[in-house]
């Protein structure tokens, strides 16, 4: 178990280099920086030598990614277009999206088994066919489109939650916003759990839980549920970082501060500090929400060993 | 069709009155996409304590459909009972509550399944599956349920249960593994077990180690035990009698010596030429012509016609009767004199 860990860790690193370089090339090669900063006005050149020097800009791009990490290992993330530390930004964006991303996990998780486990119980018959056709719907609208529908009719026309997310961003107002984010997961998750399901209903040990003399309800939670819900536990755990970085629209929407808003600020003011930046944590967040999951499987099912 | 004489109750000189179980005229149909499966079409066959039932048969026979229908873990639907009474203690079980009928699993009457590894839960430990039957049914705690595991495993002489209590179902041998199903049905001292081929998955070796051990401890608890199994090698040695069952029927039924001596039905006989045996080494080996029917269109009238070797017109017409052949002894054939006697 031991040895797995580190081995794993290691396997970490050269994901954790490809995946920070490939940013970076894209971000500095793809861009002019310095340009961006004098906005419309062409720079005077010898200032923006100047600049260039001072943010290592003047060396090839291999020396500067190398320079980059060194600086990241050290605690410093330069600086953003706002002429404040991308640490202070982090400081702030994260917790916000941190519990932006706990509301829609929660929604995600509990409503999504929860469909999953009707449908798969009730296979064939009108729940099934119901939960199908939702997951269908939601799979198939935008994320953008379902943001703005309920954001205008719960939100501003019906007046049953805040359209727009408050500072500090208080769990009540996370609601809505959070059903929006996690509703294509939430779509996967139910299928998921309901194919697992259906199978696992089948299975001859489920067969001898009945036997056993159970009560249906141990025979579903103990017996059922614990087996089939191994796939969507690894699902689920991947997700974890694919929430939190997904949340770039859903964010804009409803006007939260986060991760998402200010990846999208940096990106639009071009600044390669905030978007390397954020992006190398969430990287890390979700290679560790990977690991995580791994070592959770083991846990879930014990005929999984690592050696 | 006639109601089995119950003489072989004989057998057993313990036996009260009533049988422990008595299963009356029992009709169990599968809807499936090519029309209404007849799974069984009227079975009748009693089980007293301490008395060991075999119900010998091929796959389809309709042999573990009547258990399951015992057991109440048909999968209805698309199972259904149509017609018939399963009497347990003298009451009918197919007019009990969903509850009632729960709280006789298990406790009452258990079930060893064929394949141990995949009728034990995979991600729960022995020790939580065995433990299980006591939280459930007699509330213990989860303390007290671990020691009963531990003094169950030792019971059907797991080495070292102590220790392995713990473990999990895949981290067993194939015969421990059905030990360990055995100590599950046993768990509650039940009144009758029902064993589903419990030896079938088995190496040859570690089937006898297992049937021992059953015959054993049914002795020790005087269980009724009903043995399903297409094993005729397993039947002598445990059986007190024995049902032959095809296509949803019981065609031959007997004290299990007489049996193997002089059978009553062309099935039977065909089943017992087809054992190998060392004095016919070299020699082509007897198997019934034909397939077993299919359950959406079973031949009208003795559904065994069409493989028979003694059929006759009137075979293709009148399904036939159980006649009683002897004491404790009956044989749905129109020709079972012709068939004892050659």
């Amino acid at each position: 178990m031991g040895r797995y860990v580190i081995r794993r860790l290691l396997q970490m690193v050269p994901v954790f280099i490809g995946t920070t370089f490939l940013i970076f090339v894209m971000v500095y090669a793809l861009g002019d920086p310095v340009a961006a900063m004098f906005g419309d006005r062409a720079p005077d050149p010898a200032t923006a030598a100047q600049i260039r020097h001072d943010l290592y800009l003047d060396h090839p791009l291999p020396l500067q990614y190398l320079h980059y990490m060194g600086q990241i290992f050290t605690g410093n993330f330069g600086k953003a277009a706002t002429g404040q530390p991308v640490t202070e930004l982090m400081g702030t964006a994260f917790p916000v999206t941190l519990r932006l991303t706990i509301v829609a996990f929660a929604i995600e998780a509990i409503a999504g088994i929860g469909l999953g486990l009707l449908a798969g119980l009730r296979r064939g018959r009108f729940a099934d066919s119901g939960v199908l056709a939702f997951t269908l719907l939601v799979v198939a609208i935008p994320t953008f489109v379902t943001g703005y529908l309920l954001q205008y009719f719960v939100g501003v026309k019906w007046g049953l939650a805040n359209p727009a997310v408050a500072d500090g961003a208080p769990f009540s107002d996370l609601i809505l916003p959070g059903v929006v984010l996690a509703g294509v997961s939430l779509a996967y998750v139910a299928r998921l759990t309901r194919t697992s399901v259906a199978e696992n209903s089948r299975a001859d040990y489920l067969r001898t839980a009945v036997a056993k003399g159970l009560p249906r309800r141990r025979v579903v939670t103990v017996h059922l549920l614990r087996n089939s819900l191994i796939p969507v536990v690894t699902f689920l755990g991947t997700d974890i970082g694919g929430l939190m970085a997904g949340a770039v629209v859903t964010e804009r929407i409803f006007n939260i501060h986060g991760v998402g808003y200010q990846l999208y600020q940096g990106i639009l003011r071009q600044n390669p500090p905030t978007v390397v930046g954020f992006v190398t944590i969430l990287v890390l967040i979700f290679l560790a929400a990977n690991l995580l999951v791994d070592l959770l499987y083991a846990v879930l099912d014990p005929r999984i060993r690592y050696a | 069709m006639t109601v089995i004489d119950e003489t072989a109750g004989a057998l057993a000189p313990a036996a009260p009155a009533a049988p422990l179980l008595d299963v009356r005229d029992l009709h169990v149909e599968f809807r499936t996409r090519d029309g209404v499966a007849k799974a069984v079409n009227g079975v009748n066959y009693s089980v007293n304590a301490g008395e060991t039932l075999a119900v010998l048969g091929e796959s389809g026979s309709g042999k573990s459909v009547t258990a399951q229908a015992i057991m109440g873990i048909l999968d209805m639907p698309p199972g259904r009972i149509t017609s018939g009474e399963i009497l347990f203690h003298g009451k009918d079980m197919l007019t009990m509550s969903g509850e009632e009928r729960r709280k006789i699993r298990g406790r009452k009457i258990a079930m060893i399944f064929q394949d141990a590894l995949s009728a034990l839960n995979p991600v729960l430990s022995v020790g939580y599956q065995l433990g299980e039957m006591f939280r459930v049914h007699q509330g213990m705690s989860r303390k007290q349920a671990k020691l009963k595991a531990i003094e169950l495993m030792d019971r059907v002489r797991i080495p070292a249960a102590k220790e392995r209590v713990n473990d999990y179902p895949h981290q067993f041998s194939g015969g421990m593994r059905q030990r360990i199903m055995i100590a599950m049905a046993l768990a509650l001292e039940p009144d009758l077990i029902i064993a589903d081929e419990p030896t079938t998955a088995l190496d040859v070796t570690v089937q006898a180690q297992v049937m021992d051990l059953l015959a054993e401890l049914q002795r020790e608890f005087t269980m009724g035990l009903i043995l399903i199994t297409h094993d005729l090698g397993v039947v002598a040695d445990v059986a007190d009698k024995i049902a032959v069952m095809y296509a949803g029927r019981i065609v031959e039924t007997a004290p299990v010596h007489e049996i193997y001596r002089r059978p009553a039905h062309p099935y039977t006989k065909g089943l017992l030429q087809s054992i190998p045996r060392l004095d016919r080494k070299g020699q082509e080996l007897y198997a019934i012509k034909g397939l077993p029917p299919n359950l959406t269109r079973i031949p009208s009238g003795c559904a065994f016609n069409p493989r028979c070797p003694m059929a006759q017109d009137v075979c293709r017409t009148d399904v036939p009767v159980l006649h009683q052949v002897g004491p404790g002894r009956g044989s749905a054939c129109h020709f079972w004199k012709e068939t004892l006697g050659d």
